[in-house]
């Protein structure tokens, strides 16, 4: 299961301010422990402030046809905003940004573990709730589920032709990334130097629902 | 003058390769690596390359060392978590090592034990900044460290990956978190090398160019598949092929001095990559006109 908790303000507010807004909120699935009053309290204010263009509340994020759909429907409103806030879990975000490629989509979440069964519509995009989503840094591209050495900081100087060394059948995530970064015009983002993982981030068995509801 | 002075003075730097062996045979390494006294600045000890388990980069470090011969102490992030990359850094100091090249490292899958359990918890970055961190006095979490570790910091780069843009951006990742030297994967494309170098040495910091002596056209053939940046033109893949059985070596020195001298002036200096034919290495600086 997953457990998904607010990115601290200071992480969102920089990256979206004076920019038009669409928001895209998945309040979960049985498997997903969301914090909808945390995410309503940082909307509520996003909305005071900023120029927010569209929202959709929609379950199941992870489910790409049935996004691809909506996104379709909605496509004027997506148009028009600058930047695509998304409120989900990871592998919700991951699916937003493949659906938007050419916009700028960045997560307010962070995904935890949670003991027991994971995601229902998991097909394409996995998420390895790391406790500190790094999408927002990687053009919604995951670097830990994508790349065999869960690289931070770009590629490791082995990919051929776009494909990983490690598994030739894939594409490298970092080339991906790169690529999408480019369209987006972020390629800035890479010169960040990431810091490694702080695995106590992730949550055991130790961490009930119950737990984290209290 | 140690290898550190030699990067700051300017001076045209020679590194060679050592390989340790699968088991603890150490002595004709060794025998090899002091025929070239004199002759090369410092030399690399790999971590394990192409991820085949072998004997230890530190303990060879340390062998090198009582012998007066300047290592290198390769070190990557493939098998040791933060605890044991910021311990091994702290045993190479004491063991009288003072330049390291800090690596990711290649993934298990491709060497002779591909179910290991790839580790990689930091990585060619992050190492770097916590190898600066322990030169500052500190261990990566910011505790205290009882005397603290001084050292040669150096990173590898391969000018011949695409996207280029994409190595460039991590190259000047790893200068901002305190590489002061670089490596490179072996050049064969000597225009491409030049493309390289004009956006590389922007950042001002010392790039020593990889050699790799031609054994045969199956070799450069193998490599041009295989080896991710690594292009041997189709000119010095005939060059081999023509040679004789017994005049490869001399073709293939030839071919690796036309390299040296092509790349001498563009950048800092050259790092051999013997792979078994560390004894042609004294010819190989002698026809470049390095001996």
């Amino acid at each position: 299961m997953l457990a998904v908790q607010i990115k601290p303000e200071e992480e969102i507010l920089p990256r979206i301010s004076s920019k038009r807004l669409f928001i895209f909120q998945c309040p979960g699935c049985q498997e997903v422990y969301f914090p909808r009053g945390d995410a309503e309290a940082v909307i509520s204010k996003l909305r005071l402030s900023e120029e927010i263009v569209g929202e959709a509340l929609l379950d199941y994020l992870c489910n790409r046809d049935f996004v691809q759909e909506y996104i379709k429907q909605y496509s004027q409103q997506i148009n028009e905003a600058q930047v695509i806030l998304v409120f989900s879990c990871g592998v919700g975000t991951q699916v937003v940004s493949s659906l938007l490629d050419d916009k700028v989509v960045y997560t307010c979440c962070d995904t935890l573990y949670l003991n027991g069964f994971q995601g229902v519509t998991t097909l394409k995009f996995n998420c390895d709730q790391c406790g500190e989503c790094y999408l927002n840094y990687t053009g919604g591209i995951c670097p830990l589920t994508n790349c065999p050495k869960a690289l931070l900081n770009g590629p490791c100087g082995g990919a051929r032709e776009g494909k990983c060394e490690v598994n030739p059948d894939a594409d490298c995530a970092w080339v991906l990334i790169y690529d999408r970064l480019k369209r987006m015009g972020k390629l800035d983002l890479l010169q960040k130097v990431m810091l490694p993982r702080d695995y106590s981030k992730i949550i055991t068995e130790s961490l009930s629902r119950e737990k984290i509801e209290r | 003058m140690n290898f550190a002075g030699k990067l700051k003075s300017g001076k045209f730097i020679i590194t060679c390769e050592v390989g340790p062996p699968k088991g603890v045979n150490i002595n004709s390494r060794l025998a090899q690596a002091e025929l070239l006294k004199g002759k090369v600045d410092a030399f690399n000890v790999t971590d394990m390359q192409s991820s085949v388990m072998k004997l230890g980069s530190l303990s060879v470090c340390h062998l090198l060392a009582m012998r007066g011969l300047e290592p290198i102490f390769q070190l990557t992030c493939r098998d040791r978590n933060r605890l044991a990359l910021q311990s091994d850094l702290l045993s190479a100091y004491v063991l009288g090592i003072r330049n390291v090249l800090l690596l990711t490292g290649d993934h298990p899958i491709l060497g002779d034990h591909p179910q290991a359990k790839p580790v990689f918890d930091l990585d060619s970055v992050s190492l770097l900044k916590v190898a600066s961190t322990l030169m500052e006095g500190k261990d990566m979490n910011g505790n205290e460290l009882d005397g603290k570790p001084d050292f040669c910091l150096g990173a590898v780069v391969n000018p011949g990956a695409d996207p280029l843009e994409l190595q460039l951006i991590k190259m000047e990742k790893k200068i901002e978190v305190g590489a002061s030297f670089f490596q490179t994967q072996a050049v064969f494309d000597l225009e491409k090398f030049y493309e390289f170098m004009k956006k590389a040495s922007k950042f001002g910091v010392p790039v020593v160019g990889g050699i790799i002596i031609l054994k045969s056209a199956g070799m450069a053939r193998y490599m041009n598949e295989n080896i991710a940046g690594v292009s041997v033109p189709e000119k010095y893949i005939n060059m081999m092929a023509e040679a004789e059985k017994e005049e490869r070596a001399k073709v293939g020195i030839q071919i690796a001095a036309e390299l040296i001298k092509g790349m001498r002036d563009i950048c800092r200096g050259i790092h051999i990559m013997p792979l078994g034919w560390e004894r042609y290495v004294p010819e190989l600086l002698e026809v470049s006109g390095l001996a």
